[in-house]
């Protein structure tokens, strides 16, 4: 039953997705966060999105398999610097007055996330379509 | 005679397939829509109905090979996925176009529920040509 593969395939797009929900929270969530005692702030993560085979077949995606679902490979940091600001007053705050924030950019940040809502969304619909085929299949001939 | 009766019902059931196969190769797209180097595939429905439903041509291996190739969901041998051509290009190679790929899947499964209506009102018939006058 082809259609019923579309559950596999459509259900790990969602949890893909939702992990990307979940990344994107959490660094929204630190966006002010300023660098510890040990000078490192938050670094933005990302995830990395790869192709999983759904079917028994293993190694790379060719044109004979037809279901492709997706995983999380990697949660990648980025390195780029943080964000410093001149406030020589903060707690926090290094020798030469600057405070070291995370490196996360919220504009990029909400725009992953309606991103990532948009895909989830689809993945939902396609799933609801898929059942409600296979409801329809099953009372054939009543 | 029992071959004569299924026989309208088997190029539906042929048909009915195809369609889920190709719902299958359609949500694995939308499911790939945000991966890096994924490449969207698709396959000619009429074309693959088609070899599916000449007999046991050059391409089946014995008999009834295509219903169980497809059954199996192996497209080694009856059906063969293409990759689509990106309308626009992407950065990541992604090749997915979520506007097809959406319309593609909704075309689809209208057809498949058309199919579906095909086979009902096959069934229905033989039903009402098998009963006898007293009870219709």
């Amino acid at each position: 039953m082809s259609l019923l593969k579309i559950f596999d395939v459509a259900g790990s797009a969602v949890s893909a997705q939702s992990q990307r929900l979940n990344v994107v929270a959490s660094n929204l969530a630190n966006v002010d966060t300023v660098a510890g005692p040990d000078g490192t702030a938050y670094k933005a993560r990302q995830v990395v999105f790869q192709t999983a085979l759904m079917g028994n077949s293993a190694g790379a995606l060719s044109a004979g398999d037809a279901s492709a679902g997706v995983r999380v490979s990697t949660i990648s940091e980025d390195q780029s610097p943080g964000r410093r600001v001149l406030d020589p007053k903060h707690p926090s705050a290094d020798a030469n007055g600057y405070v070291t924030y995370s490196n996360v950019n919220p504009v990029e940040e909400m725009v992953n996330m309606i991103s990532a809502s948009r895909s989830y969304q689809n993945n939902v619909e396609v799933m609801n379509t898929a059942r409600s085929l296979l409801l329809k299949t099953l009372q054939i001939g009543q | 005679m029992i071959n004569r009766l299924t026989e309208s019902l088997d190029f539906h059931a042929q048909a009915l397939t195809l369609r889920a196969e190709r719902q299958r190769v359609i949500a694995s797209n939308i499911a790939n829509a945000d991966t890096p180097g994924y490449k969207a595939r698709d396959f000619d429905f009429a074309a693959a109905l088609r070899e599916a439903t000449a007999g046991n041509g050059a391409a089946t291996s014995g008999a009834g090979g295509i219903a169980q190739g497809v059954m199996a969901g192996s497209f080694g041998g009856p059906v063969a996925l293409r990759y689509a051509v990106p309308a626009q290009t992407n950065l990541d190679n992604n090749t997915v176009d979520m506007d097809r790929e959406r319309s593609a899947f909704v075309d689809n499964s209208v057809k498949y529920e058309s199919t579906l209506k095909f086979i009902n009102a096959s069934v229905r018939t033989t039903m009402d040509a098998m009963k006898s006058y007293h009870q219709s």
